[in-house]
């Protein structure tokens, strides 16, 4: 338990205290030794010695042990990987503003930030009440802003501002939903708890209950990137630092899901309200789909093409909660498998973007040549994305399609595959576009994006990401069968 | 309690109608004290606990004094004194204001058959000001404006959770309400440097990122 | 049911109604630090214009001849409908409130036609400019009522102002200011007063009112401007009836009361008139929907309440 809660406070404290540390050298240190303290402490979590935590306000199921250990593998891979970045995208002294003293540097508020926003994150991850979910989301919001205006120009700020509002105003929706769902209870239950709750299911009242779970599907659904709520998400990412990118698409995107689980985890002690969430699911999941299919397609942003294809994959894992059984374990699967593969391009396209200096698919042309080792990385990761074998986003990808089709919905699976059709060529073009050709008449210096640390965070979550694919560990299939099982699916 | 929810219906009504910003920020500030005086009139007159105490002040203290001071400073940073045309005229918006109203009775008119409500004027007051402030969000053009629509959605979401009854304890109300303010604060901020970046406030002429107006521009070149 | 002794009252109320007028230009004045007009000054004109012969123009037909005497006949009859001086109205039955309404509504809209009729785009401006406003504060009117309706369960306009006491203040004090506030804003608009329309004003692109009636001389203007008086009688002793209530009292108490009550809103009236400015036209519609959002606001508040 204090293990858990040393997750949470651990990164506030370091955060505030790197607000004053004036040396670079100490900040990122400090940096850096957090994000392996976290990643060890919630290892050591999940190490399944504690069993269950089950607090009124913090806890640990098989699903909060699923996303602690992937977002903190994620910061930690960020975490080393923005050392280098940091020094590739000099900081500007960001100027005081009148009567508001801020401090001048902004690699400071950088780190202060990366550090709040993995509390931020923990404390969405273990916490157990739905209040303090609540808090532990929207201070996601909170501390990721300035992280996206890092650079300090026009367009980072217009992507900030239309983060912060529309997330904000997603997760004000939310929050009703969380006074909805305290409606739905009775007094028998003593734990505003998804645990608490499920336990007293025959007491909730079901009208309440749906009622709140569209308010949170739609306002974590916001925040999570489900179309038509993901208009903030590509100009979000693509502004952002890389490093931040990856965070955002591969960690925060989770969190904001695991805020729809909850709900959906006392749906499903209800059956009226079951089926309910599950159609919601679909249309929202087909939706997204459809939307990503469409924007990808000719999009003249590499950056903005990861973007969506996040929201792609938020599709895809709305879309296998929605259909049920062991759909929800492929789900659970492909979310550790996404964030993997898309932290990972996320971070490569920080060394393109570093070398080449521009986001632009035109802009940038034979790579595997100037780049050798982010070319083929970025190859590998295109092929991890799209979901092709042997990548692990190919299985939970095909045990979706096979529970669609089992179910006998043909629709939703024969749209499912023509949406993948669709993202799968738009991204072929670009990747065939970037990776290969001949090289334009500018030189580039390849050797600039192609450090040790810019390499070896791709390197370990895309191997990590094939592995998964080749054969599945017991720990891992146990802990994404107990999600699952957590959710009324069924075991891989 | 109907006072306070009458009078909160009301500052929206004003907030729909006026032109002004400083007026809207006093409005919305405003809006936070009576904000913070709910909680009291909800616990019961006789029994004030400390808890429902440290909730109002926290609330009295935040939404209504010291945002709006920072709203104002960046107001008058930016120079900006008036909401000019917004999408929708202030006629219309007061009008739409009434039909919101309309439609929040409505709504609580159909709750009521399935729970017990302890106030229903309140819960129609929050309903009220969450639409307003979706309405103000989507139809003005200042980023001010926005952060204001936002502040009182935020403050229809709390009236709501209080005349629901749902109780949580103090920390997690103290918990959203620091979320709140700092989310507002950071706004506040980003003000600033809107202003200084693009030297109006104006978010309808955020259009760098948009996919669609990257469309229409390189149709455009095509065409030419 | 007709009340004999209540016509009395209601002739009595019509024949001094020109002194409101009179009443809100001292107040005015007095604001201004001036002399002002005398309060009978509204008398004086009406002998001054009955007395002076007609112009007409040429392009006018008979519409505008005859509206000044339809304008004169509703504001008469309306005042029959209304409760006076604490009492019952001189006439009353079940839904005298819509014939109240509609006597109003005949008024204006035979105005609104002689002013079409002259075919002068001052005139034409006017008149678009008293329907827009008329149709926007109506829901105000209608909505006020429809909450006494709800809290008295009665449809006749005497039998609803005699269940209204003290009382019902107390239960619902929020309601009723709502509505004593928008019926107050309704009474500005439908009498052209500043904030929404000046009656002194000299410049015809921003008449309402008076722009209506431009091209009215003599004995036609003095019917104008009687009714306006009786119309103004007619609204300020609804909304007297709302806020006071004087049932228990005799008659001669009620007669007085009632008289105080009259010139204590003419004198709000002319505090208003003095302390605001007159809004820009483009403002006008926001405060008149304002004022419907106040009494839908109350109508709300008063459906929910039980």
């Amino acid at each position: 338990m204090i293990t858990a809660y040393a997750l949470i406070i651990l990164p506030v404290i370091t955060g505030v205290i790197s607000l004053f540390i004036s040396s670079e050298r100490v900040r990122r240190n400090l940096l850096i030794i957090v994000a392996f303290i976290h990643l060890f402490m919630s290892i050591l979590l999940c190490n399944g010695s504690a069993g269950e935590l089950n607090g009124i306000w913090i806890g640990l199921d098989a699903l909060s042990r699923l996303f602690l250990v992937i977002t903190s593998l994620l910061f930690t891979g960020s975490a080393t990987y923005s050392m280098v970045y940091l020094d590739k995208h000099p900081h500007f002294n960001g100027p005081a503003i009148a009567g508001l003293r801020m401090p001048g540097n902004s690699n400071a508020i950088f780190a202060a930030c990366m550090q709040l926003f993995l509390s931020a994150m923990s404390l969405a991850i273990l916490s157990t009440h739905f209040g303090l979910q609540w808090i532990g989301i929207e201070a996601t919001t909170l501390a990721s802003t300035p992280l996206i205006y890092y650079h300090r120009n026009r367009r980072s700020l217009e992507a900030a501002w239309k983060y912060m509002i529309i997330c904000s105003v997603g997760i004000a929706l939310a929050l009703m939903g969380v006074f909805f769902l305290a409606m739905a209870t009775s007094s028998h239950v003593h734990q505003f708890t998804p645990a608490g709750l499920s336990l007293f299911s025959g007491y909730l009242k079901v009208e309440w209950l749906k009622v709140a779970f569209i308010f949170f599907l739609v306002g974590y659904g916001t925040k999570m990137g489900l179309a038509p709520m993901h208009t903030w998400l590509p100009d979000a990412h693509s502004e952002a630092p890389s490093p931040v990118s990856a965070m955002l698409s591969g960690a925060l995107l989770n969190c904001a899901f695991l805020g729809i689980l909850r709900i959906y985890q006392v749906c499903v002690a209800v059956p009226g309200a079951a089926v309910f969430a599950n159609e919601l699911l679909i249309i929202f999941g087909l939706l997204s789909l459809a939307v990503s299919g469409i924007f990808i397609l000719h999009q003249p942003d590499y950056k903005r093409m990861l973007a969506y294809s996040s929201v792609e994959h938020m599709g895809i894992l709305a879309l296998g909660v929605g259909l049920g059984g062991s759909a929800i374990a492929a789900a659970m699967l492909h979310a550790a498998g996404h964030s993997l593969v898309k932290a990972s391009l996320f971070l490569l396209s920080g060394n393109v973007l570093a070398v080449y200096a521009s986001k632009k698919v035109e802009d940038v042309k034979a790579l595997l040549k100037a780049m050798p080792l982010t070319g083929a990385l970025w190859l590998a990761g295109f092929f991890a994305i799209t979901g092709t074998p042997p990548f692990t986003t190919f299985n939970s990808e095909f045990a979706i399609v096979r529970v669609a089709l089992q179910s006998g919905s043909w629709k939703v699976a024969t749209l499912y595959l023509l949406f993948l059709l669709l993202v799968f060529i738009g991204m072929l073009t670009i990747f065939m576009h970037m990776c290969f050709g001949k090289k334009g008449e500018q030189e580039v210096d390849g050797t600039a994006g192609e450090s040790f640390w810019q390499i070896l965070p791709p390197v370990v979550f895309l191997t990590t990401a094939l592995l998964l694919g080749l054969y599945l560990p017991d720990f891992v299939r146990n802990t994404i069968d107990g999600a699952a099982l957590l959710l009324g699916g069924k075991a891989l | 309690m109907n006072g306070i929810a009458t009078l909160l219906a009301i500052s929206c009504m004003l907030l729909l109608g006026s032109s002004r910003l400083l007026v809207s920020i006093r409005m919305v500030a405003f809006q936070g004290v009576l904000l913070g005086l709910l909680p009291l009139f909800v616990a019961g007159s006789g029994h004030i606990g400390a808890a429902a105490l440290i909730l109002s002040i926290t609330n009295i203290g935040l939404k209504s004094i010291l945002l709006p001071w920072l709203l104002t400073k960046a107001l008058f940073e930016s120079g900006a004194r008036r909401e000019i045309e917004p999408f929708i005229g202030f006629g219309t918006s007061i009008l739409s204001g009434v039909v919101l109203l309309a439609v929040s009775g409505y709504i609580v008119k159909r709750l009521q058959t399935t729970a017990e409500i302890s106030s229903s004027i309140t819960l129609i007051a929050g309903f009220f000001m969450v639409f307003s402030g979706l309405f103000l969000l989507i139809t003005r053009r200042k980023a001010l404006t926005q952060t204001l629509g936002f502040l009182v959605l935020e403050n229809g979401v709390f009236t709501t959770g209080l005349s629901l009854g749902s109780e949580f304890s103090v920390y997690v109300e103290l918990g959203i309400l620091l979320d709140v303010f700092v989310g507002i604060f950071l706004m506040g901020i980003m003000l600033f440097h809107i202003d200084r970046e693009f030297d109006h406030l104006d978010v309808d002429r955020f259009n760098e990122l948009s996919d669609l107006a990257v469309d229409i521009a390189s149709n455009e070149e095509a065409g030419e | 049911m007709i009340n004999p002794s209540s016509i009395l009252i209601c002739l009595l109320m019509i024949v001094l109604s020109p002194l409101l007028p009179g009443i809100i230009n001292k107040t005015k004045a007095f604001f201004g630090g001036r002399q002002g007009p005398p309060v009978l000054q509204l008398y004086f004109d009406i002998a001054k214009l009955l007395r002076k012969s007609s112009v007409y123009s040429e392009t006018t037909t008979a519409v505008t001849r005859i509206a000044p005497f339809v304008i004169l006949f509703s504001a008469l009859s309306a005042a029959l409908l209304v409760p006076v001086a604490f009492r019952s109205a001189g006439i009353s039955f079940t839904g005298d409130i819509i014939l109240l309404a509609y006597l109003l509504g005949i008024g204006r809209f035979f105005m609104v036609l002689a002013a079409l009729d002259t075919g002068s785009a001052f005139e034409g401006m006017g008149a678009a400019r008293e329907v827009l406003y008329s149709a926007l504060a109506e829901p105000a009117l209608f909505c006020g009522l429809l909450v006494l309706i709800n809290e008295t369960s009665q449809t006749s306009l005497s039998a609803i102002y005699e269940k209204l006491t003290a009382e019902c203040w107390w239960q619902n004090p929020m309601t009723f200011l709502l509505i004593a506030v928008s019926w107050m804003i309704v009474l500005l608009v439908e009498n052209a007063r500043i904030p929404i329309d000046d009656p002194n004003t000299h410049l015809e692109l921003t008449m309402i009112h008076e722009v209506m009636i431009l091209d009215y001389s003599s004995k036609d203007l003095a019917l104008i401007e009687f009714a306006g008086a009786v119309k103004l009688a007619v609204f300020s002793s609804l909304l007297v009836g709302l806020v006071f209530s004087g049932n228990e009292l005799g008659l001669p108490l009620q007669l007085l009361a009632f008289a105080a009550a009259m010139t204590l809103v003419a004198i709000i009236v002319g505090v208003v008139e003095s302390t605001i400015a007159r809004f820009r036209l483009l403002h006008v519609p926001k405060f008149i929907v304002g004022s419907g959002a106040l009494a839908i606001i109350a109508l709300i508040l008063k459906l929910s309440g039980n």
